[in-house]
């Protein structure tokens, strides 16, 4: 595939009045890339999509796509496609004339625009539904006719606002894979916009972890998920838990934490902010639901946790445990389903190891609320 | 149980009342307009006859009156829809901040009388083309620009109600999504708000051109040398109404019908072809397989329609060979002999009188008028009475005992009445 063309933010403000949508933005996508913005609902994510794709002027900064500056051109003069949050299918076209829109404009004979149109719809799996009209279409196929609408203006980089969020689960699990594909075989860059951070780890090569208009870590998705920058990217991407102290040691890569509920605990700090943590400063412990086993109950150490089981739940591949957590929070541990003999400890008290380098210590910053 | 089938019952009988008060009035014009006196009345029956359709297209200045406002119905609704789409765009896309007051200004025409607006037209455009110095019979003082012009000030209010309407239920980002895919702002007009609006804009149309059609208010200051149907009716039926205006009123309205059960059939096709289209599988859809439902099946509308359609072709086609003359002689006759027989009576009862008076007082006295009146048969219904001023002239020669039943509300405006009085 060519290597294809790259986006840039350069030192991108977004401002709506005094409300400051997207602040100080710097990203590199790589030509070729599947990137994803996530983030949790008014984050700034849909403004910056309508930053590159020309409906919005920066406040500040730049936008360049393939190392062009962006700033003064519309959007129908940008090689960016994109796909709205509600589509946005012509409703009076029939499928063939949606798919084909772009054609029309540059005055494309209907001749040649059915034969792409019909191209394209065997590419979606909707062949011979060119003459149906949006409205007889399924959430699913609109989807997809919105896809092939924008490739077919052959852009060099396809925006996508949240594609899957009206979809039920199933379908979105099958999208995701769908276009993921559909990235590999057109090989164009696409930017991707989610708050369901599934999605995100499971289509991207680089992820962008966006927090009310503040981009908090870019890196793929190994990275994020194991190594985050801030509490929030923790918290938001998967599931964790969260041990609130203060720092009492630190020793190289290492930090014992003084929580407030489960005494010393020792953390690899994570790798951005090495030699950013002193002792006394707050500091955050989060550990993994998958990241516990079980150890001999009233162990004690710096790498075992002691509390009362509250809750059991079998969920097939893994049995998970909630115990009592910090401020009334549970905390919830999962154990692979190997084939071992579970007993219930509904009630009491139960001890949970972790491998150090497993932990992950971090600034005190605000959470992500599910 | 009681209480429920009473409701329903004094629901039923408001329905009855609403309807016979909202098409009363057109069902009665209807009628008068084949029965053959030369007054529209529906009642005494005489004789069925289609003479005043033939009297009516025979009528050289309501022709002509129809032509104009045809004339000006068209230029009204080119002038109105387009300023109607300009400000409802303006209203909902342009100055979204302004709204409040921008809908303010544009409504208030509306809200002005029409006469006002037939006069300020008027004034205006004189004004704009003596500064032009431009002659008296300049293209800016004639009575077709005028009227257009003056017309659609309001019309064009109406229009953008009906524009707005629509356009809020626009969703913005097709708008963006056609830039998106490289079309121009004039392109994406043309090929996504447009067809988007296009229901609207024939709803739009109609409406302007019946507003038009049927406006008198303004028209009446403006219409200079292009007197519309409106104006020349109502210069018609200060010489006296004939039911040649019930036939147009009756024409108007049968076209009405046709225009509305069109309009519904259609609607209840694009239903049942969507839906077919919904149910059919790809390789129907592919193949031309595919059928398409009959025109008639399951659209009460559209066999309606052709039912109203093939009545009028029945009508028409009995209209060119029937004749009421026999019929009308008849009833000429029986009227005769009923205007002898009362004369005679009327006679009778004055010689009566006249011996007993003289009896009396041994006075004579002339009060009573002409013999030769011909009163009228005294059934004539409530309906045609009021409206008919011909009744009253009549009635100036009508003897006293049968003045009471005319004085309705229609002698007050008749200048016949003055006259006899
Ligand atoms: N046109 C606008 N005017 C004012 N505020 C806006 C505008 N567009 C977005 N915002 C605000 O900017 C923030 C980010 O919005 P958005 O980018 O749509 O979030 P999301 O991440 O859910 O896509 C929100 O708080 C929203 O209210
Ligand atoms: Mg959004």
């Amino acid at each position: 595939m060519s290597a294809g063309v790259g986006v840039n933010l350069e030192n991108l403000w977004i401002r709506f009045g005094d409300f400051v949508a997207v602040r100080d933005a710097n990203v590199n996508i790589n030509g070729g890339d599947f990137f994803s913005f996530l983030g949790p609902s008014g984050c700034g994510k849909t403004t910056i999509l309508r930053a590159v794709s020309g409906f919005l002027e920066p406040s500040e900064g730049n936008v360049l796509i393939g190392g062009n500056n962006m700033k003064g051109i519309g959007p129908n003069k940008r090689p960016t496609a994109l796909i709205f949050q509600n589509l946005a299918l012509f409703p009076l076209m029939k499928v063939w004339e949606n798919i084909t829109f772009s054609m029309e404009i540059k005055g494309a004979s209907a001749k040649e625009r059915r034969k792409r149109a019909d191209e394209l719809l065997d590419m979606i799996a909707l062949t011979g539904q060119g003459d149906k009209l949006p409205a007889e279409l399924s959430g699913g196929q609109k989807q997809r006719v919105a896809i092939a609408r924008a490739l077919c203006a052959e852009p060099d980089v396809l925006l996508l606002d949240e594609p899957l969020s009206a979809l039920d689960l199933k379908l979105r699990q099958h999208m995701r894979s769908e276009l993921r594909e559909i990235q590999k075989r057109v090989g164009i860059t696409f930017i991707y916009i989610t708050h369901d951070q599934g999605e995100a780890l499971t289509m991207s090569d680089n992820v962008a972890v966006m927090r009310a208009g503040v981009i908090d870590q870019i890196g793929d998705g190994k990275t994020i998920y194991n190594d985050p920058n801030t509490a929030f990217a923790a918290s938001f991407v998967g599931e964790n838990n969260v041990f609130r102290g203060t720092v009492k040691k630190v020793i190289g890569n290492e930090v014992m934490v003084s929580t407030n509920r489960s005494g010393d605990l020792m953390a690899r700090i994570s790798s951005n902010n090495v030699g950013k943590m002193k002792e006394g400063d707050d500091a955050m412990l989060f550990i993994r639901p998958e990241a516990f086993a079980l150890a001999p109950v009233g162990t004690q150490g710096d790498h075992f946790v002691t509390a009362q089981v509250t809750k059991e739940e079998f969920e097939g591949n893994v049995f998970n445990i909630f115990m009592e957590g910090e401020g009334g929070k549970e905390m919830k541990v999962s154990l692979p389903n190997l084939g071992q003999s579970f007993e219930s400890h509904k009630g009491e008290p139960m001890t949970l190891e972790y491998d150090v380098h497993n932990a992950v210590a971090l600034p005190a910053g605000v959470l992500a609320t599910e | 149980m009681k209480n429920f089938s009473f409701m329903r019952l004094s629901i039923w009988f408001y329905l009855v009342i609403f309807f016979a008060y909202l098409l009363g009035p057109l069902v009665i014009m209807s009628i008068t307009a084949f029965n053959s006196p030369g007054f529209p009345r529906a009642a005494p029956w005489e004789c069925l006859t289609f003479e005043w359709f033939s009297a009516l297209f025979q009528d050289e200045r309501i022709l002509n009156g129809i032509w104009n406002s045809v004339l000006v119905g068209t230029g009204t609704v080119i002038l109105s829809v387009a300023m109607g789409l300009a400000g409802a765009l303006m209203l909902t896309q342009i100055w979204p901040k302004l709204r409040a007051t921008y809908y303010t200004i544009i409504i208030a025409p509306i809200l002005v009388p029409g006469v006002v607006i037939g006069i300020s037209t008027l004034v205006f455009w004189d004004r704009v083309n003596r500064m032009l110095g431009l002659d008296a019979d300049s293209f800016l003082s004639s009575g077709l620009f005028l009227t257009i012009i003056g017309q659609s000030t309001f019309i064009a209010s109406y229009c953008m109600l009906v524009l707005v309407a629509r356009l809020q239920r626009y969703d913005n980002a097709l708008t963006e999504a056609a830039l998106d895919l490289g079309a121009s702002h004039a392109q994406t007009f043309r090929k996504v708000l447009l067809p988007f609006m296009r229901p609207a804009i024939a709803s739009a149309a109609v409406l302007a051109f019946l507003a038009s059609f049927e406006n008198y208010n303004t028209t009446t200051f403006t219409f200079g040398e292009y007197p519309t149907l409106t104006i020349e009716l109502a210069q018609k039926v200060r010489y006296g109404i004939t039911p040649a205006i019930s036939a147009l009123a009756f024409i108007i309205v049968l076209l009405t019908v046709f225009a509305a059960l069109f309009n519904e059939a259609k609607i209840r096709r694009q239903e049942l072809v969507a839906a077919a289209r919904k149910t059919a599988t790809v390789e129907e859809l592919e193949t031309g397989k595919f059928r398409l439902p009959g025109f008639l099946s399951s659209n009460t509308a559209a066999v309606l329609l052709v039912v109203v359609a093939m009545a009028t072709i029945a009508v028409v086609g009995t209209a060119t060979v029937y004749s009421p003359a026999q019929c009308i002689a008849d009833v000429k006759e029986t009227k005769r002999l009923e205007t002898e027989l009362r004369i005679q009576e009327l006679l009778q009862r004055r010689a009566d009188e006249a011996a007993r008076r003289a009896a009396e007082e041994g006075e004579q006295s002339d009060q009573a008028p002409a013999t030769d009146a011909t009163p009228k048969p005294s059934n004539d219904s409530g309906f045609g009475n009021v409206f008919n001023p011909g009744t009253l002239q009549d009635g100036g020669t009508e003897t006293p005992e049968e003045e009471p039943e005319n004085s309705g509300s229609g002698g007050v405006f008749d200048p016949g009445n003055l006259q006899s009085n």
